[in-house]
């Protein structure tokens, strides 16, 4: 069997991009947004990787009339072109394709700006508290060093400008903590925020009070260095999960469409969100639905296979709805909106979703449980040291002491590092993959499935048909390229691409529904429906199929096929092989799934799914005990996407698919093992850090109680629980990447 | 030791204006494109001078 082969894209591209399709169906003018000063667009480029492309891009631009800045964003594939002057948004994008660039329009994502506005909140955030670590350690340590001979009057002032350092900054750097820790108290819940929070207040307050009555223990800086640790922490986790998410979402842009709406004023291109209901849209014969729109005029063939998982077309004609993401086969179509955009959907459906991300967000996490045991812990322990110091006869302040230090050295500080820490690690592992993690959580739900289930349209398959050769078809192929290549139909174009390279013929006439004509030397050739070559009677065929008739003939028929995907027997075999039990659930017919499930050595299928069947399956299986990962690209899908315990879906996928799995898959199909090994791999770490965290506690807990815990201890036990942490982590990201 | 009263607060002063360039730089979108600017030191742009008449070398 042929092995699985990650193709990762090396050097930059030389020669104009030959990625069909992109150029003829956006009109990139619909996403100019003009200000008074210029006109500015927003375009994602793929393919840009080093300071070359960086120059060739920007200073192709800059050559172009009237543009201002060109600036190419490297990390993350964004351009932001400002110009003046009439020169239109086609020629810039036409510009960027020319020197092989992939490019589309991209529009204003508002998740990720907030996104943005989190991150840098948070980055300004640690370099405060990164700021007051460093000056109050730098006062910290002359006390300690200075300890015999420092005076009173100079510890005490040193204590209090360490003080007035540290208590803005937690005011203002701890405010994350604290806003997260009511709220969780409020739902009466406690989450990891809560220890931290008291931790904190209890290191100030204490320090605040020793400071002021001129005590010798000031725990200032380490109030500072556990918000500088923890918000390092939060930092790296929101910067990944910015990045996937700006990734998932450029993956959708690249589809980003253009809708030609008919108005009073003929037809015009504009942006799917602009679509109103009740808008007249025309579909072109090769353009995919962007709404959901009724057909008013026009006959043609749909292929609804993002829709209902179905592979053979099926017939569209006045009064039938299509459903966003189908393509229009035949000829153009007139149609009326029926929703206001894209993500509008069937109401049933999107109660399905709603249902079952709820039950997904209910899931418990293993940090949720490290909190539960560690906070009764930590917090009677502190306690009993509190009695137990003023049964023995030490003073009360003493026995407070002794009791905040305990809190402050049992470190909320690795505990709370040891599961994002090891999500970090792994889900940069999977983004190097081309895979795009939408959470962390979903590592440890990913780590348990037991069971996988696929879609088959698009997913075990390529989704698009492939010309099935048989030994007439194949006599007769270098004659119907030659018709072939002249037309832009999804068949014509498999077809031509299985033929290569050669000859047109002259003249070709196309009949939109019907096929194409043409008449060399008095003989005349057609290719397209089997009415259209002369067959009275339309003879029954597995799929969906092309005529050719040459001269007087009898016509041959081009049978096509949604193939499965090259890797996809090594990968599903490979996941067997793991112990995983396979299933497909598809929208389609028996027997186009049943070959499938055989030539993929599945035992398990279903055909016929429909999406509220798929998402039946999906109950039972967790009925049984199963946790299921679902693999889907289509609409049908996403109801069972939400209900499963975990679920992916490929970067081929439509939005809604897209927003519901957990993370968003952009390789083969072996990226589905990776991310299984990958959330296992996690898991194990996070466990490993727990268990460290709790072995620290165990010689942390006996120093702090019998009250040798002065600041010193607490800082340098601190920054080595979460130091080891880390590493521990890191080691995740070394030792299996080779 | 009383330099020390003197030291401290210079001390602080200039750790707070590292931080505020800090807070400049991230608030300027200094740290968006971290790929981009390790590249762009790169791009040869001292083009050879397509005016000779132009004011650019000595």
């Amino acid at each position: 069997m042929t092995a699985a082969v990650i193709t990762a894209p090396t050097g930059c591209p030389t020669s104009p991009s030959t990625k069909p399709g992109h150029k003829s169906r956006v009109d990139f003018d619909a996403f100019v947004s003009d200000t008074s000063e210029d006109q500015r667009i927003d375009l994602s480029v793929k393919g840009a990787k080093c300071g070359g492309c960086i120059a060739k891009i920007e200073g192709a631009l800059r050559e172009l009339p009237g543009v201002g800045t060109a600036r190419l964003n490297l990390s993350t594939g964004l351009l932001n072109v400002r110009w003046q002057g009439s020169l239109s948004a086609n020629a810039i994008a036409e510009t960027i394709s020319s020197l092989g660039y992939q490019v589309s329009p991209h529009s204003v994502d508002t998740v990720e700006l907030d996104q943005k506005r989190e991150e840098r909140n948070l980055l300004i955030a640690m370099g405060v508290a990164g700021f007051a670590a460093a000056n109050i350690m730098l006062l910290s340590v002359s006390v300690w060093g200075g300890a015999e001979e420092m005076g009173e009057a100079t510890r005490r002032t040193f204590h209090i400008i360490s003080g007035l350092i540290a208590f803005p900054v937690v005011l203002f750097s701890g405010s994350v903590f604290f806003r997260s820790a009511w709220t969780a108290l409020r739902n009466r819940n406690v989450n990891m925020d809560v220890p931290i929070t008291l931790a904190i207040w209890l290191a100030f307050l204490t320090s605040a009070w020793e400071a002021v009555t001129g005590g010798p223990h000031a725990y200032f800086d380490a109030c500072a260095m556990l918000l500088f640790f923890l918000l390092i922490g939060r930092f790296l986790d929101a910067r990944l999960r910015r990045r996937a998410h700006a990734a998932a979402y450029q993956l959708a842009a690249l589809r980003n469409q253009t809708v030609t709406r008919l108005g009073e004023n003929g037809a015009e291109s504009v942006r799917a969100e602009n679509i109103a209901a009740g808008d007249r849209i025309l579909v072109a014969p090769g353009e995919r639905a962007v709404v959901d729109l009724r057909v008013l005029r026009g006959r043609s063939e749909i292929d609804e296979s993002l829709v209902s998982g179905e592979s053979l077309p099926v017939s569209a004609t006045r009064g039938s709805t299509i459903y966003s993401g189908s393509l229009n086969l035949g000829d153009a179509l007139e149609g009326e909106a029926l929703s206001a955009s894209s993500d509008s959907l069937l109401a049933d459906i999107a109660t399905m979703l709603e249902a079952g991300e709820q039950r997904r967000s209910s899931y418990r996490k293993i940090a949720d449980k490290a909190v539960s045991l560690y906070v009764p812990f930590v917090h009677i322990t502190a306690l009993l040291a509190f009695l137990g110091w003023v049964a023995i006869g030490a003073s009360v302040r003493d026995a407070i002491l002794v009791a905040v230090s305990t809190l402050i050295i049992t470190c909320p500080c690795a505990l709370a590092l040891a599961a994002p820490v090891a999500q970090m690690v792994a889900a940069n592992r999977l983004f190097r993959k081309g895979i795009f993690l939408k959470s962390g959580d979903a590592l440890e739900r990913l780590a348990e499935i037991d069971h996988v289930v696929f879609d088959k349209t698009g997913t075990l398959t390529l989704g698009r048909p492939v010309w099935q050769k048989t030994k007439q078809s194949a006599n007769a192929l270098k004659g119907a390229a030659k018709l072939a290549r002249a037309s832009r139909h999804p068949l014509s174009q498999s077809l031509a691409a299985a033929a290569g390279s050669g000859e047109v013929h002259d003249d070709v006439e196309e009949r939109p529904g019907l096929g194409l004509h043409a008449e060399v030397d008095g003989i005349s050739y057609r290719l397209g429906s089997a009415e259209w070559v002369g067959l009275s009677q339309v003879p029954e065929t597995d799929g969906p199929t092309l005529w050719y008739g040459e001269g007087d003939a009898a016509p041959v028929a081009f049978v096509f096929k949604d193939d499965t995907r090259d890797e996809a027997v090594s990968a599903l075999s490979a996941l067997q092989d793991c112990g995983y039990a396979l299933e497909i659930l598809s929208g389609d017919r028996d027997r186009a799934v049943a070959l499938t499930a055989d030539k993929l050595g599945i035992d398990r299928w279903t055909a016929h799914a429909t999406p509220q069947a798929k998402a039946k399956r999906l109950e039972e299986l967790k009925h049984e005990g199963h946790r299921v990962l679902m693999i889907g690209d289509g609409l049908n899908d996403a109801p069972a996407l939400s209900i499963a315990h975990a679920a992916l879906a490929p970067g081929g996928a439509i939005e809604i698919s897209q927003s519901t799995a957990d993370a968003v898959y952009t390789g083969s199909l072996t990226s589905v093992g990776q991310t299984l090994r990958i959330a296992r791999a996690a898991k194990r770490t996070m466990l490993e850090n727990y268990g460290l965290a709790a072995a620290y506690n165990f010689i942390a807990v006996p120093i702090a109680v019998s009250g040798h815990a002065t600041p010193l201890v607490a800082a340098i036990a601190m920054s080595a629980s979460s130091m080891i942490v880390t590493l521990n982590a890191l080691r995740m990201g070394k030792s299996s990447t080779s | 030791m009383t330099i020390v009263m003197y030291l401290i607060p210079i001390a602080i002063f200039l750790g707070l204006i590292g931080l505020a360039a800090f807070i400049w730089s991230v608030r300027s979108g200094q740290f968006d494109d971290l790929d981009g600017a390790a590249h762009r030191i790169l791009i040869d742009d001292d083009k050879p001078a397509s005016d000779p008449e132009d004011k650019g070398a000595d």
